[in-house]
């Protein structure tokens, strides 16, 4: 084989790259390990990379200093709550423009992201207005509204590419037989659909977990994530560094976690089909 | 084919999501443009009144607003030049026969999945800090003068962090282009001595043109719109506000509800005009 590399120059690659790869996660290993460290240690010059005195102290005073738990539990029922409305209005409206296309559904895919290219700063104003007037402020129900809207287009566009790939012949067959749209939707399209439908689920998950411009000047406590509550952490409990790790750790871990598990999607997700 | 019957339900499925997306962007944008005329002072309601375009000429005649627009091109520019070249060389890296590349993969595109809050606080605290950050540490080893981050360069700090979570999506993006490079060619090449940079200039920057473009559009139209980072770590000053975080102060520390409607609407526009070629791109690649 020509391409054939020789094993020294795969090596020497492979070396290279993990280094890299290294380099660039490095920062997420430094504040896992550090949430394991006393203050002391979290401090101490030079630093302490592997041989310290282990500890789960940090853990326990985050959750009793600043209840990471109901934090948590915001980030988890926005994220999915926001997403999950947004399945039931979005499947519906990818289904259609997928398997029942007319002459305007392109420029209706096309509007609909444009909607996305609005930045939130720039309605901030108005949007805070109604939400005042509406009670909505520190409120699930209305942060929670937002992150759906926010999503709504990249997750329209996600399922409307998955829905693409699935084969029209399969539908036909099954109107041939006979399957009226109702049976079409439940028998034929959904256990098709439901591997796209999940990683849709998963991105926009990651993506409403991580949205820190509405939920940073839309919620103080009773609704307030975990986007808010690190940013708590800015000062003076910043300098408190194993802690400060031990909060990062909890806040990033889980969605971590998902992203390693879509990061494939991610690629089509985010540039709307247009790499695979 | 679609029925008459396909057509209507079809247009019923549609129509909750459009009328959800137009009026989520109508409303607002109707209010902001409303406001944005009115002189407009939340601790001072009665002074209310319509001014028509005078917010504009003062936000844009705003020294503060020029030094802002500055800092928002400066910043995405540079993450831009940084992620797109860094990503690209990244990916090359990865898309070699190398072993563990899916245990590199994970390590690389995880900054992207770390919220913004956490990665501006972990880089500020743990790694900036002059005197027992890991970077002064680092600096000290090797009988440099620590750098006191943001202080001296907060800039190029705010730089360094957003690069850090946006290299990984352009890697993870490239590597997606560059595996999709058909074996054959890279043979071909190969077989007729084509050395390895011609054969990424003619070969392989072609092939992954277009997804270094939607990169580009996609990145810009976050970056444009760079809040937390900067939030949490300089909480402003005038070399780092960028018009997200200069509207934002008008609204929440000055109140001017007028001001921060007309700088909105500002960085509306900006946005809309990256917006335009992104649309363009994907619009082109829905044909096929």
């Amino acid at each position: 084989m020509a391409l054939q590399q020789t094993v020294g120059k795969r090596v020497g690659m492979t070396a290279l790259a993990w280094i890299v790869g290294f380099l660039i996660f490095f920062p997420i290993l430094w504040t896992f390990l550090t949430s394991f460290k006393s203050e002391l240690d979290a401090f101490s010059l030079p630093p302490k990379f592997l041989f310290f005195h282990w500890t789960t102290e940090n853990y326990a005073e985050v959750q009793s200093r600043s209840d990471y738990f109901s934090f948590a539990w915001n980030s988890i029922i926005l994220s999915v709550g926001a997403n999950l409305v947004g399945l039931i209005v979005g499947v519906p409206a990818a289904w259609s423009m997928a398997f029942a296309p007319t002459k305007r559904t392109k420029d209706l895919l096309l509007w609909m992201l444009s909607t996305k290219m609005m930045p939130g700063v720039g309605v901030f104003a108005a949007v805070y207005f109604i939400f005042q007037y509406l009670g909505l402020l520190d409120n699930r129900i209305g942060i929670g509204f937002l992150l759906f809207m926010a999503n709504l287009p990249i997750l329209i566009w996600m399922l409307y590419t998955y829905f693409k790939e699935i084969p029209v012949d399969i539908l036909e067959a099954a109107r041939m037989d006979g399957a009226s749209l109702v049976n079409e939707i439940i028998y034929v399209l959904t256990p098709m659909a439901i591997p796209g439908i999940a990683s849709t689920l998963l991105l926009c998950i990651i993506l409403s977990w991580n949205e820190a411009f509405w939920t940073l000047n839309l919620t103080t406590s009773h609704a307030a994530p975990l986007t808010a509550f690190i940013a708590s952490y800015s000062s003076p409990e910043g300098l408190f560094w194993a802690k400060l790790s031990a909060a990062s750790t909890l806040a990033i871990a889980p969605i971590l976690v998902l992203g390693w598990f879509c990061q494939k999607q991610l690629v089509r997700g985010l540039t709307f089909g247009a790499v695979k | 084919m679609a029925t008459q019957q396909t057509t209507t339900a079809g247009r019923l499925l549609v129509a909750p999501s459009v009328i959800l997306l137009f009026l989520w962007m109508i409303v607002p944008l109707v209010m902001t443009i409303y406001f944005s005329t009115l002189h407009f002072i939340l601790t001072d309601p009665d002074s209310r009144s319509f001014i028509g375009l005078q917010n504009y000429i003062d936000f844009l005649s705003d020294p503060d607003f020029l030094g802002a627009l500055r800092n928002t091109l400066v910043l995405v520019g540079s993450v831009l030049v940084i992620s797109v070249v860094g990503g690209t060389l990244v990916a090359l890296l990865m898309d070699q026969q190398i072993y563990g590349q899916s245990i590199v993969r994970l390590m690389v595109i995880a900054p992207f999945f770390v919220m913004p809050t956490v990665s501006a606080l972990i880089w500020k605290n743990m790694l900036m800090n002059p005197v027992s950050g890991l970077f002064a540490w680092l600096a000290q080893s090797v009988g440099l003068t620590p750098i006191d981050w943001f202080t001296n360069a907060p800039m190029l700090s705010v730089i360094l962090i957003v690069s850090w979570q946006w290299l990984p999506f352009a890697s993870l993006i490239m590597l997606t282009a560059l595996q999709s490079l058909d074996e054959e060619q890279k043979e071909a090449a190969a077989l007729d001595g084509v050395g390895a940079i011609p054969f990424f200039f003619y070969i392989v920057l072609p092939h992954i043109a277009r997804a270094m473009t939607v990169v580009i559009l996609i990145e810009t139209i976050f970056l444009l719109s760079v809040f937390a980072e900067i939030y949490v770590t300089t909480n402003g000053g005038p070399s780092t506000t960028n018009i997200p975080f200069l509207v934002y102060e008008l609204a929440q520390h000055s109140y001017d509800v007028g001001g921060a409607s007309a700088g909105g609407i500002v960085a509306v526009v900006l946005a809309n005009i990256v917006a335009f070629f992104l649309v363009r791109v994907v619009g082109k690649n829905l044909e096929n």
